[in-house]
């Protein structure tokens, strides 16, 4: 019943803002729409905390500690930048940079967006998860060229071929998967659910569940910004309008490691912990290095931000290929931390770029003058993305760091140089941006940046001390990955 | 003497292609008449061409060396040669095992050569122009070629000619997709082997957009006739080969004087169909422009290849 | 028919799907791109179609059917509407010349039949081989977006990609079930739809649907 409202809520707020999406209260129904999706995804988590892992709907949703979390998540930061998008966008449209019927395709394909994100998250059908990855990218699309900017147009054509082709690939490891289940559990439906998957795993046959592996982490990893097929990224997150790079940055590219790790739960049931692990460590660790590298050599704030998240996501990668009680809740709550933080970052900058009409970082100066919200907003979730205690970013880096530094000692050097390339970047940038020299006069209002605080609040708060429920939480979804 | 029966199929066979190759041609000729909407000149007029050519004085030119004499000659017996060795009407023939497909392109090959040479002989540009392209296309299609029969060889798991024909004439009616793949490719060497549309047009009277002729400009009288006579029996013995390879029922083994009447209606039903599909296809397409003749080369090799490949697939 | 006969049957279509992706390598002319990609999903219709009549299994002839709908009829249509607003026709100057496309191609086929066959052991009898085949039409499809230049031969690229992997599904699992498929034609067709969108979107801003006045993005400015 939970799971219908979910997924029910975005898809209705879809279809309803299709038709009322120019209106001038559409960005009030967005808001309530997600706002809605948040409270029927906070009942869930409560039932499945109560009541534990369920199946819904003759077996085609599956809820367990891993997925709820992150589908709270997402519903609460798909909540937060619809609040953020309300007067962002309509400052945009007052500048003319999108007109009403453009904004009607904005709200309605976020709310379908958040729809495929759940979808994508709940469901228990592997074919189906991986209808719902493409649909996500579908709804995104003409998102990112919302502007129409040469521009944005080359990312939003790069983002759908890349992450097209990217999917492709998943859609052959998903039939190989098909393939080794139908061997054991039989041809139909029953034969994709991964919940049965689940229980017959050491007997799916290991040739081509290897091969399938491969596939498949090709393929959602090319939707997780995993190096080298991560092309698509940089430019999609930096020239969409800034509440689809929150979404895309803070969201999108979790439930692709989702689809990743319950893949990978999988195939460490047939072959063993090593082969997926070292292929997911070896990705990961090339993303953070990357990542770190040209993450020092952007000019556009958005993107430099952008190649963050894949240093992150490369973070999380290599964390979840480690392994082990620690690594894996290390993962999960960088993903949590990396969320909150990075949409945090992009509602800062959003507003920032949007009162200095560029996203040059060369001509952002003094944004503490101009407005201290803003300026304090990018120098604290800047801290907090660059693992500066005691936001929680630190915690899970400090945690997968030493499980690295345990088991995989060889790889440290690496991830401690990348990071501290990445914090001398970024701070380095993010410094002048602030602090500098300005004439700019100060800002009449302040501009509205609770969600940007909210976030960087449970930062900080997940950085100090970690409720129990929800360490019992991550230790279950922990155990459960392996 | 046992094998007498197996010489008489040989020579009869080797006097068959010889005599019915300018028939052959001159069917080709009222097919495409037919598809132009124009009357048809007879079908025996190629053998008038050949007897008027016959009958004419040759003109050679001064520096022309005995390779220029020799060639027509030459390449009259290769052809002779190659029609006479494959399996048109009977298989398990004496020269059978001669019949080698490498040594059968090797032969071709070899008339190829010295018609270039005789082209280069005489010094003319017309000349250099058409042994240049003709060995363009024949560099192309050797491998193509190849890699077809290779693919025929591989089923039949030999690379005699006959024992193709007898593994694949007798075996259960079967859809090979590796022989699918290398019959298209086949025919594409057959038109580009041939001087045919899109390759080259044989009814061409402008030298610059000659292939072949322009290697035969120089020659007259029984030399060119010779030559002509030569490239109908080289279509014969290609289509022949095509027929072999891929429609190979009908056949008689050798000495069979029985199947024989089979064999000879089998044959000549076939041949016409070729011949009729040949003309079809040239009023199809257009001739290519010669520097997309590597390109249609190059497809017929892949094709042959992928055919090969696919053998190996779907064989496991 | 004999089982071994219509296993025959699916091998040649499957062939002449492989063919008509290598055929859309060499093919400069838009429209005959378009018409390559129709012949190509109804050899994949009449492929999923004889697997239906063989084994049974009555998704298989929904699925052969939706196939029909979607790749044979739609799909086309759709596209041929797009050019001839586009005005779109040639696509000339691919990145590398012809002849070197299709080596790069065989290739990539021999490769792909070499991943191929140690799993294709493991298939049912009827489609064997077929996965293999699948597997080098996706790398060609995939060949076939890298080198193009206009937009329009990217997108078929990549409808072809989507035969290519469909024809896997078929060949080696007899057909993923229903819902999956129809989640998946749904996804094609939509796309489909939004890349036409696209390339308006394209025309009018660079006035052309040349990709390379889109690589002006690079990853250091």
């Amino acid at each position: 019943m939970e799971v219908i409202l979910v997924l029910g809520v975005p898809l209705l707020g879809g279809v309803l803002l299709a038709l009322t999406g120019h209106k001038r209260w559409a960005p009030e129904l967005n808001a309530a729409m997600s706002l809605a999706t948040f409270c029927a995804s906070a009942v869930l988590t409560a039932k499945v905390i109560a009541d534990g892992p369920m199946v819904a709907l003759e077996e085609q949703f599956f809820v367990d500690p891993f997925n709820v979390f992150l589908v709270a998540l997402t519903a609460f930061v798909a909540f937060t930048t619809a609040l953020f998008s309300r007067p962002y966008m309509r400052i945009e449209q007052h500048h003319g940079r999108v007109n009403a019927a453009r904004l009607r395709l904005y709200h309605s394909a976020y709310q379908l967006f958040t729809f495929t994100m759940l979808l994508c998250l709940l469901s228990n059908n592997v074919g189906i998860l991986w209808v719902a990855m493409e649909g996500a990218t579908l709804s995104t699309v003409l998102l990112v060229s919302l502007y129409r900017t040469p521009a944005s147009l080359e990312a939003a054509w790069k983002y759908f071929i890349l992450c097209s082709v990217g999917i492709a690939q998943a859609l052959f490891g998903t039939i190989l998967l098909y393939f080794a289940a139908e061997k054991v559990l039989g041809p139909g439906g029953s034969s994709l659910l991964w919940t049965h998957l689940h229980q017959v795993r050491d007997q799916l046959e290991p040739t081509v569940l290897s091969l399938a592996f491969v596939f498949l982490l090709v393929g959602y990893g090319t939707k997780a910004g995993l190096v080298p097929l991560h092309n698509w990224l940089p430019d999609a997150h930096a020239e969409g309008p800034t509440p689809i790079s929150a979404v895309l940055s803070g969201l999108l590219l979790n439930v692709a490691l989702y689809a990743v790790v319950r893949s990978k739960v999988l195939v460490d049931g047939a072959l063993g912990r090593g082969f997926s692990g070292g292929l997911m460590m070896g990705f990961g660790l090339l993303s953070v290095v990357v990542g770190a590298f040209f993450l020092s050599r952007q000019r556009d704030i958005k993107r430099m931000f952008a190649y963050s998240s894949i240093e992150h996501m490369g973070i999380v990668t290599f964390a979840f290929g480690m392994g082990g009680p620690v690594a894996a809740f290390a993962g999960l709550l960088h993903m949590t931390v990396h969320s909150l933080t990075k949409s945090a970052i992009f509602f800062t900058v959003g507003h920032a770029t949007q009162k200095v009409g560029t996203q040059n970082m060369e001509s952002i100066r003094g944004l503490i003058a101009r407005s201290p919200t803003i300026g304090w907003g990018l120098v604290l979730a800047s801290l907090a993305i660059l693992g500066v205690p005691p936001f929680g970013v630190f915690t899970s880096e400090f945690m997968m760091l030493t499980t690295a530094m345990h088991e995989h000692s060889w790889a440290t050097p690496f991830l401690l140089v990348a990071l501290g390339v990445a914090f001398a970047a970024i701070f380095g940038k993010v410094q002048p941006m602030v602090f500098g020299e300005t004439t700019a006069a100060r800002l009449p209002h302040p501009p509205a940046l609770l969600p940007v605080f909210v976030h960087l609040g449970i930062v900080l708060m997940l950085g100090l001390y970690i409720p129990p429920y929800l360490v019992a939480w991550y230790r279950q979804a922990a155990a459960l990955i392996g | 003497m046992e094998h007498l029966p197996g010489v008489a199929f040989q020579v009869l066979q080797s006097v068959l292609v010889v005599l019915a190759a300018p028939l052959l041609m001159g069917w080709v000729n009222q097919c495409r008449a037919w598809l132009q909407n124009r009357s048809a000149p007879s079908l025996l007029l190629p053998y008038w061409t050949l007897a008027k050519l016959f009958h004419k004085d040759a003109v050679i030119a001064r520096d022309a060396s005995a390779i220029f004499r020799m060639t027509p000659y030459v390449i009259f017996g290769c052809m002779w040669l190659a029609g006479g060795i494959v399996p048109v009407l009977a298989t398990g023939l004496p020269f059978a095992p001669a019949a080698d497909i490498i040594a059968l392109v090797g032969v071709f090959a070899l008339a190829r050569v010295f018609s270039a040479l005789a082209a280069l002989d005489i010094g003319t540009a017309f000349g250099g122009i058409g042994a240049r392209r003709e060995m363009l296309i024949g560099f192309l299609a050797e491998p193509a070629m190849l890699m077809t029969l290779f693919t025929a060889a591989f089923i039949s798991g030999s690379t005699q000619l006959t024992t193709i024909v007898d593994t694949l004439g007798h075996r259960d009616f079967a859809i090979y997709p590796s022989l699918a793949f290398a019959a298209v490719a086949f025919l594409m060497v057959l038109l580009a082997e041939n001087a045919r549309i899109p390759i080259d047009n044989p009814t061409t009277h402008l030298e610059l957009t000659m292939l072949h002729e322009a290697m035969i400009l120089e020659y007259s009288a029984r030399h060119l006739a010779l030559i002509e006579w030569a490239m109908s029996i080289k279509l014969f013995a290609y289509m022949t080969i095509g027929i072999a390879l891929f429609l190979p029922w009908g056949i008689a083994p050798a000495g069979d004087w029985g199947a024989l009447p089979l064999a000879v209606g089998a044959l000549v039903l076939k041949l016409a169909l070729a011949g009729a599909g040949l003309s079809v296809l040239e009023a199809i397409f257009a001739k290519l422009r010669l520097f997309l003749a590597p390109e249609f080369l190059s497809t017929a090799f892949l094709l042959a290849v992928l055919g090969m490949l696919m053998h190996f697939l779907v064989r496991g | 028919m004999s089982q071994s006969m219509l296993s025959q049957i699916v091998n040649l279509l499957a062939a002449l799907l492989l063919l008509i992706a290598f055929a859309m390598l060499s093919q400069r002319r838009i429209l005959t791109l378009i018409k390559l990609l129709a012949w190509q999903g109804a050899a994949l219709a009449a492929s999923t179609l004889i697997v239906a009549l063989e084994t049974g299994q009555t998704h298989l002839y929904f699925s052969a059917f939706l196939t029909l709908i979607l790749k044979v009829v739609m799909i086309p249509w759709v596209l041929h509407r797009l050019i001839d607003r586009l005005h779109v026709r040639w696509d000339i100057e691919t990145m590398l010349n012809i002849p070197t496309t299709m080596l790069v191609g065989i290739g990539l086929a021999i490769f792909a039949f070499a991943l191929a066959t140690p799993i294709s052991q493991m298939a049912s009898a009827l489609t064997r081989s077929t996965l293999g085949i699948a597997l080098a039409s996706v790398l060609l499809s995939f060949l076939m977006m890298i080198v193009r230049r206009k937009a329009v031969p990217q997108v078929i690229g990549f409808l072809s990609m989507e035969n290519g992997l469909f024809l896997a599904a078929t060949s080696a699992t007899y057909g993923m079930p229903l819902v999956v498929e129809l989640g998946v034609a749904l996804d094609v067709l939509v796309g489909t739809f939004i890349f036409g969108i696209f390339f308006f979107h394209i025309r009018e801003q660079f006035d052309s649907l040349d990709i390379r006045h889109m690589e002006k993005l690079k990853e250091e400015d």
